[in-house]
């Protein structure tokens, strides 16, 4: 089983221990991978930075056997290696944690660990052998996991152990990491970089995958930027600033800060108080929330992905039922019934950007023109008469507003399916901020979005707040609530933390809330 | 109701759950690996007719069960060639195989036996035999245990102690084997045992396989064992139950015994009471003819407390993109 050297490599630092050569792979019309070439030594971290889409998870999942390349040539330790499957990268040594684990959910840890590398055709003798292996792992490594736990009961970070763990338990030398912290606390992450330099101590070799430059800067030796499907760059991360990165993965300078000017709130324009939820499960996912936002400030909720937020934002954007007391201008406004609804909402001056775009935010299969009047259509600005709608009227709109948003193509006649991440996200906002809302919720604004769009709608959101609206804000990337926020709520277990002016905290404390920890000052 | 009263009720109840057991562990093994088969059916009707059609004309009952299970299988690969490889809905193609086996059936007896669409009586070596237990004659005088012995645990056929062995073995298989956990693995996650290196596809075939092994012998088991031939639409609705029971069991083998056996003892008591006195109220014999259809029913309806399918179930597999 053991290859020539596999998991070492440090006697040969010399000669790498991934080597891509001309590696492409289109699917369909896009060419996800162009020419790739790449490098990578053994025993070290090495990143690889790129937009969404720049092609960074496609060809990791090439040389993880997931994809098949068009064409292009991968050598392991020096040797030419054919992968077609999973089973050929596991053989040659290659480990990956997926960015959406690949986990069997109502299967403990001990099995997910054995699946596909039973000793075997009974399953005792393979789980006591993992039982001691992982046992001896995790005091290596510093990575405790109950065995007997199973998956569906663990939060995200340790599942993303237990992924680790599948790599270790066969033996990997070469360990991919798929925008591992995407869903972790700070804590969490720090833990985990902590785990991959211990790794590196051990000689084995880490390709880390994130759009997150902070990332790359702190925890690798090389960086490898991609863009549009192409390799660009390849340097010593400490011969790079985060700028110069910046500049590579996007083509043009980009202004990592924003400019903002200090918030002037004004009236009271939303009051929540003690909302509860319970989800059709029985499960407490709202408890006893209450909040205040004010005309001319943004709201950030900071927290982990799925301790309430989402709930949070569907319940105010009238998609979910719940009970407690809403106030908007003053006026109570219904939490169910059909007074409570999205069309009821944006009445009441509330408008909506949900988190995920494309099962709420938008019908994917319509056009640009008709997603542009989603839960306005009943507006007698687009009745033609008593019967019709005026379309023509509606096409002429949409075409304007995707001027304004400089939403690319400008074609109002595409599918919004066939605009980036986003372009699709442009579309949204221009529907939601163009009404001039008392009120905008808006989830996960930048999700899945380039880093040139991101600078654009981060924009957008502070005019409408420079214009007088509040604004409640969603998000799970903690870089994103910080800059763009006046005051931040911490959201962890259907509760709110804690409250804290943007400029009186730093993201160790908010770290330490979104971990449920509850700092003197709460 | 005195103890032989309820011993014939309970033997005909392991009579008539035989089938319905075979074919909802045939289903279990198939929705468990994460393939939906609404063909259990399609499947029991197409063995059932040729095993009928072969022991007919062989005078061999176990010529009749080897044809009843290729027929069964021949489904049962239509199904997987549908599901696994063409990743079509399961459902129509379970849909399609319930159409295809009952009309085939009956052109092809027409055909071969000019009796109707039935194939002829079977009689003798064609049939199953019910099998004498040891020691079931000399142990029929002991009090209780004895008749329970005799009349209820002796005097089956071969394939209902194979049914009913079948329950601990798919547990043993399911829970305690490298097979079971990549079995369970891919109804669950089959990305999950991709990247661990194993082929999702041969994974899925195998359990449809085995599906259609089981509902071959439920099928041959129904014409060569409960009934002596085969008769148009035999199955009636068998699939559809052991499906509910399936359900009803949450996708577990002692529990899918359990859900089988109640069906069973309902159509058994629907067979003796052909109309029950209850006071001044005559049950018609329509309405205790109804009742496994009508636990169906509310059994399909959800009255039974929430089941989680497996959770790939019914979806094809296709890598992201």
């Amino acid at each position: 089983m053991a290859g020539p050297d596999r998991g070492k490599g440090r006697s040969d630092a010399a000669a790498p221990v991934i080597e891509l050569r001309g590696i492409s792979k289109a699917f369909g019309p896009v060419q996800a991978n162009r020419d790739i070439s790449l490098r990578v030594m053994p025993g070290t971290i090495h990143g690889i930075i790129g937009e969404n889409g720049a092609g960074k998870s496609t060809l990791m999942s090439i040389l993880y056997g997931f994809y098949k390349a068009d064409a292009g040539e991968i050598f392991i330790s020096g040797q030419r290696t054919e992968i077609h499957d999973s089973h050929d990268a596991i053989r040659a040594g290659i480990g990956m944690v997926f960015q959406h684990f690949k986990l069997v959910e109502n299967f403990t840890v001990l099995e997910n660990v054995i699946l596909g590398v039973e000793e075997g055709r009974l399953l005792k003798p393979s789980l006591a052998k993992a039982r001691g292996i992982l046992r001896k792992l995790a005091e290596e490594y510093e990575l405790n996991v109950d065995p007997d736990a199973r998956i569906e009961d663990l939060g995200v970070g340790m599942k993303q152990r237990v992924e680790i763990l599948k790599a270790l338990y066969r033996q990997a030398g070469i360990l991919i990491l798929d925008e591992p912290t995407g869903v972790l606390t700070p804590a969490e992450a720090d833990h985990l970089f902590r785990i991959l330099e211990n790794l590196k101590s051990e000689g084995k070799t880490i390709l880390l995958i994130t759009h997150k430059l902070r990332e790359i800067m702190a925890a690798t030796d090389t960086v490898s930027v991609m863009r549009r499907g192409e390799m660009t760059a390849t340097v010593r991360t400490a011969d790079t600033t985060p700028e110069a990165l910046a500049e590579m993965m996007v083509g043009r300078k980009v202004l990592l800060r924003l400019d903002k000017s200090p918030a002037k709130p004004g009236r009271t324009v939303l009051e929540a108080d003690n909302i509860c939820l319970t989800d059709a499960d029985g499960v407490e996912r709202l408890k006893n929330v209450s909040l205040t936002v004010r005309a001319g400030e943004i709201l950030g909720i900071a927290g982990v992905a799925g301790n309430g937020q989402s709930h949070l934002l569907e319940v105010l954007g009238g998609m979910r039922a719940a009970t407690g007391r809403l106030r908007m201008n003053g006026q109570d406004i219904a939490l169910t019934g059909r007074a409570a609804d999205g069309q009821a909402r944006r009445a009441a001056g509330i408008a909506h950007v949900p988190e995920d775009r494309q099962r709420e935010g938008l019908i994917m299969e319509f056009h640009a023109w008709e997603n542009t009047i989603f839960g306005y259509h009943h507006d007698p600005a687009w009745q033609a008469n008593a019967l019709l709608m005026d379309n023509a009227a509606i096409r002429a709109e949409a075409a304007a507003k995707m001027a304004r948003f400089d939403v690319r193509p400008p074609n109002p006649d595409l599918a919004a399916r066939s605009f980036s991440g986003g372009n699709q996200q442009k579309i949204v906002l221009a529907r939601e901020i163009e009404r001039t809302p008392d009120l905008l919720l808006v989830g996960q604004p930048t999700r899945g979005v380039d880093i040139g769009a991101i600078e654009f709608i981060h924009q957008r959101i502070l005019d409408l707040r420079d214009a007088g609206a509040a604004v409640i804000l969603v998000s799970v990337e903690l870089e994103e609530i910080l800059s763009l926020s006046d005051r931040i709520a911490v959201m962890f277990d259907g509760r709110i933390m804690g409250e804290r002016p943007a400029d009186q905290t730093d993201e160790k404390e908010l770290g330490l809330m979104m971990a449920g920890m509850r700092t003197e000052a709460a | 109701m005195d103890l032989a009263t309820l011993l014939q009720v309970l033997d005909s109840t392991v009579r008539l759950a035989t089938p319905l057991l075979l074919a909802c562990l045939a289903g279990l093994y198939s929705e468990r690996a994460g393939i939906f088969d609404i063909g259990l059916e399609g499947k029991m009707l197409a063995a059932a007719f040729l095993s009928a059609a072969v022991a007919a004309v062989t005078g061999s009952v176990w010529l009749g069960l080897g044809a009843g299970i290729l027929a069964a299988l021949l489904m049962a690969l239509i199904h997987g060639l549908a599901s696994i490889t063409f990743r079509g809905n399961q459902l129509i193609s379970g849909v399609a195989i319930n159409f295809l086996a009952a009309g085939l059936t009956v052109v092809i007896a027409q055909d071969w036996f000019q009796q109707g669409g039935r194939t002829p009586s079977l009689m003798g070596g064609a049939r199953f035999e019910a099998i004498t237990l040891p020691l079931a004659e000399t142990l029929r005088a002991v009090p209780v245990f004895g008749p329970i012995y005799h009349d209820l645990i002796s005097g089956h056929t071969i394939p209902v102690y194979f049914a009913f062995a079948m329950v601990p073995v798919t547990w043993w298989v399911l829970f305690r084997t490298r097979f079971g956990l990549r079995l369970r693995a891919v109804g669950e996650s089959p990305e999950a045992l991709d990247t661990a290196g194993v082929s999702v596809i041969r994974t899925r075939y195998a359990a449809v396989l085995i599906c259609g092994v089981l509902c071959g012998i439920a099928g041959a088991y129904l014409a060569t064992a409960l009934q002596a031939g085969f008769s148009k639409d035999m199955t009636a609705g068998r699939g559809y139950i052991a499906l509910a029971a399936l359900i009803f069991a949450k996708w577990r083998p002692w529990h899918a015994l359990m859900a089988t056996m109640l069906f069973g003892l309902l159509q058994a008591v629907a067979l003796r009471y052909q109309s029950l006195e209850l006071g001044r109220v005559t049950v018609p014999v329509q309405a205790m003819d109804a009742l496994p259809y009508i636990l169906t029913v509310v059994i399909l309806a959800g009255f039974v407390g929430r089941a989680i399918p497996p959770r790939a179930g019914g979806e094809p597999y296709v890598k992201e993109r």
